[in-house]
């Protein structure tokens, strides 16, 4: 929080990002309430999480999928379209 | 070398976006506005321009269009009035926020409901902090001048910010007046393309639009304040190379007798005409009166309307547009906070006139300059805020 950021005069104007993929350096993960938990045993690997998930956070593994929690806001789409209900939603705790 | 056409306002300002090698126009018609994008509509179909003429389904949509536009470089004008500028609100503000040197022609309409076509400033009042640098041109002349000049202000790296140029609804955008207009190589010259400072392009990417939490927000606002506090220079400049070229010199204020007047009217737009008219009058019977007619009224020529006011007893603002449960119409709070801040002791009262284009006759401006002569010399205001031309 003691970070010192940049004043008026030294930021490009009109809120312009010169550089892409900023949002990368965003992580928008502490939002969530609910976690996305996968159990692996039940994953069958359709990757329908991983089309549907507004945010791109579910990492394509070999056999199954994780959830990559920088950026999972936990809206629970994932854990919804699941076919197989191998996703469950539990509370954070922090 | 000049040229004297006869054209409307609408026309006038049509004439002149032709002549500014505008890149793309997108907006959509409303009374009393349509003329100056049906003009323009008849350039582009006749091969007369290049631009890209966009025809959207809303005001809305218009606005956005431009601003997508400008942020990929192009030289953009739209126009509008009343309902249609509301309806442009919030993009309004987007122009502004994102920098987009957009052009708009206004011709100023009341707003409703009740609704009603006719001319009064409501509109661009209510729009007035939306962050555009906002000139008010008296007549048709002055509405071809200023939009030629407009593009050249907005574009400058010091300023990127958008311009509306308003004329009167009716009283201008539809009266044909004689228009002294530059040649097209002349206004080119003038006005060379648009060099734009970052725009969104393939080669170059950039994020525009992001979002922008308490930590960076205040930020970008405050550059638009300095935006528009370094715009005062850029008119100045862009205002004296037009008179060169021209020999028709504006700048931030006009004023009429105010070098001994000690009664004066500031108001602004087509009135400011007829109160000159009424002033000649009457100095012509040795009344000291004056007019201010500020042309810039965002940024607000502040220390301009401060020099003015120099020798005077009384002002009488008047005003467009009403600021319901306000103390005073906008440019009279404006002008009164300009005074106290300046520390100037100046009487003051603020006449509402003209709303839904009730017409303002010479003889009620007259019946303002007498009033105001009474105060200069009792130096008391009976009544701070009045209706002129109002039923009881």
């Amino acid at each position: 929080m003691s970070e010192v950021k940049p004043g008026w005069k030294s930021i490009p104007i009109g809120g312009i990002l010169l550089e892409p993929g900023s949002a990368m350096k965003y992580k928008t993960g502490d939002w969530k309430a609910l976690r996305p938990t996968v159990d692996q045993k039940k994953c069958t690997n359709c990757l329908l999480c991983w089309i549907y998930c507004p945010d791109a956070a579910i990492n394509r593994l070999e056999n199954f999928v994780n959830v990559n929690y920088d950026y999972c806001k936990g809206c629970g789409i994932c854990a919804n379209e699941c076919p197989v209900k191998a996703i469950t939603m539990v509370e954070e705790k922090r | 070398m000049s040229r004297i056409m006869g054209l409307t306002g609408n026309e006038a300002i049509a004439y002149a976006v032709k002549q500014s090698n505008v890149d793309v126009v997108a907006a959509y018609p409303i009374t009393p506005q349509t003329i100056m994008v049906e003009a323009f509509s008849e350039y582009v179909h006749n091969g007369e321009v290049l631009t890209e003429f966009v025809c959207v389904e809303s005001e809305h949509s218009a606005m956005s269009a431009c601003v997508g536009a400008s942020l990929t470089g192009a030289r953009v004008f739209t126009a509008t009035a009343s309902q249609g500028l509301a309806l442009m609100h919030e993009m309004l503000y987007i122009a502004s926020g994102l920098r987009c040197p957009i052009v708009m022609g206004v011709a100023n309409r009341a707003l409703s409901a009740p609704i009603n076509i006719h001319g009064d400033h409501s509109d661009m009042m209510g729009s007035r902090d939306c962050g555009w640098i906002q000139i008010y041109a008296e007549n048709n002349q002055e509405a071809y001048d200023w939009v030629i000049q407009a593009f050249k202000i907005a574009e400058d790296p010091k300023v990127l910010l958008p311009v509306s140029v308003n004329i009167d609804g009716f009283i201008v955008s539809f009266s044909m007046e004689g228009v002294e207009v530059l040649e097209d190589d002349e206004a080119s010259k003038f006005l060379s393309m648009r060099k734009p400072v970052l725009t969104i392009s393939p080669d170059n990417p950039i994020t525009v639009g992001a979002l922008c939490l308490p930590d960076y927000y205040f930020e970008m606002k405050r550059q638009q304040v300095e935006a528009l506090k370094e715009s005062y220079e850029v008119i100045e400049s862009v205002t004296r190379e037009y008179k060169a070229l021209t020999g028709r010199r504006y700048s931030f204020i006009e004023t009429y007798g105010m070098e001994n007047a000690e009664a004066g009217i500031i108001c602004l737009g087509s009135t400011a005409g007829t109160a000159k008219a009424v002033a000649k009058n009457l100095r012509s019977k040795g009344k000291k009166v004056g007019v201010i007619k500020p042309w810039v009224y965002r940024p607000f020529p502040a220390e301009e309307i401060i020099r003015a006011v120099d020798n005077l007893k009384a002002l009488a603002v008047l005003d467009r547009s009403c600021s319901f449960g306000a103390p005073y119409g906008a440019l009279s709070s404006d002008i009164i906070a300009t005074l106290y801040q300046y520390g100037k002791d100046l009487k003051v009262f603020n006449g509402i006139y003209g709303l839904g284009g009730r017409d303002i006759t010479p003889s009620d401006i007259e019946t303002v300059f007498n009033e105001a002569l009474k105060v200069a010399e009792t130096r008391l205001v009976k009544e701070s805020l009045k209706f002129i031309g109002v039923r009881e």
